[in-house]
């Protein structure tokens, strides 16, 4: 067995294990999208229209949620420090962790849309777009999480401090994401989207690795 | 001075805001200049080997 | 016998000593001081009393000589982060980190008041502070990127290990800063299709060319000067740092 699917197979027992993190990401995505009627009114009309906006916000705040799980128990309890030592280089590693991260908090997460889609008016059409969507934007989301996550990895209070730092990375997420659902050119925003994703997975593993090592040094 | 127009409130307001904004920026850094300094100069004064390496004095 | 082991040192290692960068440059700071303060001088007489109102935006074009050089100073001031990043992964040259740290606040600082100038030019011009055109969108980003810096800095203990990890993620943000641009002005035409006033879009005459270059340099130098001192401000609070833990375990045995 190599040592990337290793690494995957650590990676996902690893999350797996302490099931109820899993839950806890899914009903935070549902609770955000929930209280929104209660904040702006239950008018139907409204709600269909901000609908993708609220989903996207709700994936956001969700998948900045699950970060620290991603490098801080191994950097606490040692474990970064001898998978520095390994054959694999690190920003493999990373990349495992990474696509494990995305398993574990995007994709729980596009399973639960539907639940929001019914709670907040979205048609068919407009539901099956954000669906698409959300899972070409979701890895972009994981990428520039895991480099705003490496880069804080070694600061006691970095979770405090890692939002701050992914927010305006995923701007353009955001953007192309509820673009691709809402707007007169939601195909050329599908492709922005899908390429602003390969170009973040592509990145991130080397700067998170990086970061990591930096911070370690 | 010339008459700046109906819009002289806004220029007049730009212009103070930048002028305040840098002139904090400038005393700012000086005061944390002056500060760092003057610690500097404390510290070295107690330091056990009184070693002053060639220009953190300038 | 001893061999020669003094490594030849050309400037770029000289001025890698800290002590040495503060010897060299410190000669350097007050012409630099003088040149920005008759800049700035010369250009407030130009903007004020030498300078024509525009045929279309009035008296307000005035707000540009001074919206224009922050404008420009939160690109170049990243622009100069960018390069001290490269600078300390690359080489690990000790400048480079405190140039890193030094430009952070004041980059911050500039981008802030090319907001606020913009939003005072904005009023009249827009009728409103704020528009969500595509420039002070990304305007606004990038103070988020630059406070968001200056945060991770201090968030650090050990500062020679943030500079590192902070020159990933500064370069990670010069990246992504072309990208914001783009996304946010795709997004703004979307919703606003209508043109909106740009401030480089009708060729300006050489009355308000002169004092929009006057202020553009004396703003630059001033980022210069303030640079400089706060890079000597910076390798002195290391100098403290070392000392204060070189105290407090009593000392070399």
């Amino acid at each position: 067995m190599s040592g990337f699917a290793a690494m995957l197979r650590r990676e996902l027992r690893l999350s797996l294990r302490g099931g109820g993190d899993v839950l806890t990401l899914v009903l935070f995505f549902i609770i955000v999208g929930a209280i929104v009627p209660f904040a702006v009114g239950p008018d139907r009309t409204l709600l269909a229209a901000i609908a993708p906006g609220i989903v996207w916000i709700a994936a956001f705040l969700a998948m900045l949620l699950g970060l620290e799980r991603l490098f801080r128990p191994d950097h606490e309890d040692g474990a970064l420090v001898l998978l520095r030592q390994a054959e694999l280089p690190l920003s493999a590693i990373v990349a495992a962790k990474l696509i494990v991260h995305w398993l574990v908090s995007a994709v729980p997460l596009l399973l639960a849309t539907p639940v929001l889609a019914v709670l907040l008016a979205m048609d068919l059409d407009s539901f099956g777009r954000t669906m698409i969507s959300l899972a070409l934007g979701t890895p972009a989301l994981a990428a520039f999480g895991a480099i705003g996550a490496a880069v804080t990895v070694s600061i006691r209070r970095g979770g405090l401090i890692a939002p701050i730092l992914i927010a305006p990375l995923s701007i353009p997420v955001l953007i192309f994401g509820v673009g691709s659902i809402t707007s007169p050119q939601s195909g050329a925003a599908t492709l922005f989207l899908a390429a602003l994703s390969l170009m973040a997975v592509a990145l991130a593993p080397f700067a998170a690795a990086l970061a990591i090592s930096s911070a370690e040094d | 001075m010339i008459d700046l127009g109906p819009h002289a409130v806004f220029i007049i307001w730009a212009y103070i805001g930048v002028m305040l904004g840098i002139a904090g920026l400038i005393a700012w850094t000086l005061f944390d200049a002056r500060r760092t300094a003057s610690e500097l100069s404390r510290l070295e004064a107690r330091d056990p080997r009184r070693q002053r390496p060639a220009g953190t004095t300038p | 016998m001893t061999p020669d082991t003094e490594p030849r040192l050309n400037w770029w290692n000289r001025m890698a000593n800290p002590g040495q960068f503060v010897a060299w440059t410190t000669p350097l700071l007050w012409p630099l001081v003088i040149l920005t303060a008759v800049l700035f001088v010369l250009g407030f007489w130009f903007a004020f009393f030498n300078s024509p109102e525009d045929y279309q935006m009035g008296d307000t074009v005035r707000i540009m000589y001074v919206h224009v050089p922050n404008a420009w100073l939160s690109q170049f001031v990243y622009a100069i982060m960018s390069v001290s990043a490269l600078g300390t992964l690359v080489w690990r040259h000790p400048m480079a980190d405190v140039s890193m740290k030094a430009a952070a606040p004041l980059g911050a600082l500039f981008t802030a008041l090319a907001l606020f100038t913009g939003a005072l030019w904005g009023r009249p011009t827009w009728g409103t502070f704020w528009e969500w055109d595509g420039r002070m969108t990304s305007t606004l980003v990038l103070l988020l990127i630059y406070l968001g810096l200056v945060a991770l800095w201090r968030a650090f203990d050990d500062q020679l290990r943030a500079a590192r990890v902070i020159a990933v993620f500064t370069l990670v943000g010069a990246i992504n800063i072309p990208i914001i641009k783009f996304s946010v002005d795709w997004w703004s035409t979307l919703h606003q299709p209508a043109s909106v006033f740009r401030p480089d879009g009708p060729r300006m005459p050489m009355s308000i060319l002169v004092p929009l270059f006057v202020m553009f340099f004396a703003f630059t130098f001033l980022f210069l000067v303030l640079h400089l001192k706060a890079m000597h401000t910076e390798v002195k609070r290391r100098r403290v740092m070392t000392l204060k833990r070189r105290l407090a375990q009593g000392g070399p045995a």
